[in-house]
């Protein structure tokens, strides 16, 4: 299964994201995360979906979406083609003096930021395009997680 | 001029130049009701049993008709009895705007009496909903509501109205009535590749649907099949396009029907689909359905390409333009050795009945109905075997004349759907046929019918079982007949006249014909019962998942 970047343009209406959440659960598109948010045109808002599946259901998410009366513009988008940004925090057990500089190397070598250093653990932060924080988050995965949450892709056109 | 919200509702159905609609009046409704009254000489109201029956109503209305069928019901309960009417309509892509009262917007979200989220309730199965928050947007609202509902792929529309916002009022102006759009520029290259296509084919079949009824272009149809030598298959949503009659028709396809019309499309090298979705009733196997064609798809809905079955190449618009255009570029071909195979399979494989004058064998009841009810009749169906023996043995020559809930199956649908029609058309007779599964689901309609006096004759196929469902478990689950043999003992004749309507009781084909001529005299709502064998199958059939090579013929 590959993930696919799915940007949507819709009228900002009362009710607006249920009905394309509930386009994507009524036919059973895994969505792998959704971001929502205002426009400089109040009147417009912005979902960008990243989907799980193949072309094909890349392609049926994309007319289906098309079809909703709310929907402005919809757009398929490539990571490497595209302005593709995630947030992710991540908060890490760190028992021993070791685990810390461990984890202070990865941070580093991933230009991501530590935004906290208490005496058992350490909460980190990356924003990145989305499969660098996945290899971060892979990364981190040898040590214990204590909590961790990820905004999803947001994304604009590069040209 | 300055008016109520439920004055704006009124003002606004009149624009649109709607005179009907079906309903149920109700606490959130009372003020549109109110208002509704004040217009009973503009806007005729038919008050049903059940919310439900109000919604097949208006789907039969519009599907009679063409027009945008119009129903109203109250909050809560009232709204959530349109849900199987509006899921019906949005199935078979059908136009209809459904008006539902809320409670007034302080109450909205405190779970307040009857009080439902309809919006998400029907979110799935409307082409759009409306929650109007405010009166200033409530008339253009409506508005949009006829206009999406008419527009491109047709389907229902609700728009749900709080209470205080009909009490309200609001400047109101008048405005043309809102204009449908089919119109999508057709690609005319792809339109000369298609004409190429076919203009080169040895086997073509043209396989429809209900699209071509959406797009009024039954004699546009007629036309190009004629003059290309197109041997042609409908889906049941587009039984009467081509009349059963014409030399071309390869008749219904799909799980019940004909063996030649799966044979055709098995040896076709050019499959052209119509209006059409390749159902898992079609296309019972994707895998293998029309393996051997090039297929191109033809529908005014872009997400309906490739959905079911990939196409070789595909043209999105509306059919009646299409197939205009289509004209221009094909040529006329002799398809003599094509369409003498196929005459061929007509008479070697396909299945024929065998009669039995002793009882009422189920094809000699609805070829009866269909020599005495006339070309001009409109036949109204339920959902299971009656349903299919009238798709296959009424000789339907018009479209609008068969009416039946295709995609959703809905049990119950005739009754509501029969008034509808007959209420939109009271010129053409209404022939309801249905099973005694199907008419205990929404028998309380007869009331209605009574009550108005719409004439619709309802013939009762009883065989004392569900049954399709049976025929599955004869089949398929070693006559295992759970839960699918009624032990009712419901009397038809005395329901009918309890009802105030007229009963009979028919055990052979000449008993069914006695009463079924009275019943035509009279012009009151009436039933017939026909007492079927419990053991009679539709047949043939493809079971699902299967393909031509699984196709049962015989007991």
């Amino acid at each position: 299964m590959k993930k696919y970047i799915i940007s949507i343009l819709v009228q900002n209406n009362f009710g607006v994201l249920a009905r394309v959440s509930n386009l994507f659960a009524r036919r059973c598109y895994n969505i792998h995360s959704l971001t929502v948010s205002p426009t400089n045109d109040p009147t417009v808002s912005k979902i960008t979906v990243v989907v799980m599946g193949d072309d094909q259901i890349a392609e049926r998410v994309l007319k289906q979406v098309s079809k909703l009366e709310e929907t402005i513009e919809v757009m398929q988008m490539e990571e490497d083609e595209a302005l593709c940004k995630e947030l992710v925090l991540v908060k890490i057990l760190t028992p021993s003096s070791e685990t810390c500089s461990q984890v202070s190397k990865i941070v580093e070598d991933f230009h991501a930021k530590m935004l906290r250093v208490a005496t058992d653990y350490m909460t980190v932060e990356l924003t990145d395009v989305p499969s660098k924080v996945e290899s971060f988050v892979e990364e981190l995965n040898q040590f214990q997680i204590k909590d961790m949450c990820c905004t999803g892709v947001t994304a604009l056109e590069s040209k | 001029m300055r008016l109520t919200g439920a004055e704006i509702v009124t003002e606004v159905l009149m624009e649109q130049g709607v005179d009907t609609v079906f309903g149920y009046p109700g606490g959130t409704v009372i003020n549109i009701y109110d208002a509704l009254y004040a217009k009973r000489n503009e806007i005729k109201h038919i008050l049903t049993a059940h919310e439900q029956g109000a919604a097949h109503a208006a789907d039969g209305y519009a599907r009679a008709t063409g027009k945008t069928g119009v129903v109203i019901a109250t909050s809560g309960p009232g709204a959530t009895n349109l849900v199987t009417g509006i899921a019906t309509a949005y199935l078979d892509s059908i136009p209809m705007v459904a008006i539902t009262g809320n409670v007034a917007m302080d109450l909205i979200g405190s779970d307040s009496f009857q009080e439902v989220y309809i919006m998400g309730v029907t979110s799935p199965i409307t082409k759009h909903n409306f929650m109007v928050k405010d009166i200033a947007d409530l008339a253009d609202t409506l508005r949009e509501a006829f206009r999406i509902a008419s527009s491109g792929r047709p389907g229902p529309v609700l728009v749900d109205i709080p209470k205080n916002l009909t009490v309200d009022t609001y400047e109101f102006t008048k405005k043309e009535p809102v204009v449908s759009t089919r119109h999508l520029p057709v690609d005319e290259e792809k339109v000369k590749e298609l004409a190429r296509l076919l203009n080169e084919s040895k086997r073509p079949v043209l396989y429809f649907g209900g699209g071509v009824i959406a797009s009024e272009a039954s004699r546009e149809l007629r036309e190009f099949v004629s003059y290309c030598s197109l041997p042609a298959c409908h889906t049941l949503m587009a039984t009467g396009v081509l009349s059963s009659e014409d030399p071309l028709s390869l008749g219904m396809v799909g799980m019940h029907g004909r063996v030649s019309s799966a044979q055709a499309i098995q040896e076709a090298d050019l499959l052209i689909a119509l209006g059409t979705r390749f159902s898992d009733r079609v296309a019972t196997n994707k895998k293998k359905f029309a393996n051997n064609a090039t297929i191109v798809q033809i529908d005014i809905d872009d997400s309906e390409i490739d959905k079911n079955v990939k196409s070789s190449s595909s043209i999105v618009g509306d059919v009646k333009e299409v197939l205009s255009c289509l004209m221009k570029y094909v040529t006329k071909v002799d398809r003599t050795p094509w369409l003498d195979a196929i005459e061929k399979w007509r008479e070697e494989i396909d299945y024929h009945p065998q009669d039995d004058p002793t009882i009422i064998k189920p094809h000699r009841l609805i070829q009866t109905i269909s020599d005495m009810a006339g070309e001009d009749a409109i036949v109204v169906t339920d959902v299971g075997q009656h349903q299919m023996w009238t798709a296959q043995y009424y000789k339907r020559t018009e479209p609008r004349s068969f009416i039946t809930s295709g995609g959703l199956g809905t049990m119950g649908f005739s009754y509501g759907a029969a008034m509808g029609a007959k209420v939109g058309r009271p010129d053409r007779k209404v022939v309801q046929i249905t099973g005694d599964g199907c008419f205990h689901m929404n028998l309380n309609e007869m009331c209605t019918a009574v009550t108005y006096n719409i004439p619709i004759i309802t013939i009762v196929m009883n065989n004392n079982v569900l049954g399709m469902v049976r025929q599955w478990q004869d089949l398929f689950f070693d006559k295992r007949y759970a839960y699918t043999t009624l032990e009712r003992k419901t009397d038809y004749v005395k329901l009918a006249e309890a009802f105030g309507a007229t009963g009979y009781r028919a055990t052979t084909i000449e008993e069914f014909r006695a009463a079924f001529a009275q019943a035509l005299e009279k012009n009151a709502p009436c039933v017939i019962e026909c007492l079927i064998d419990r053991n009679e199958k539709v047949l043939p059939m493809i079971p699902a998942g299967g393909s031509l090579d699984d196709i049962i013929v015989g007991n």
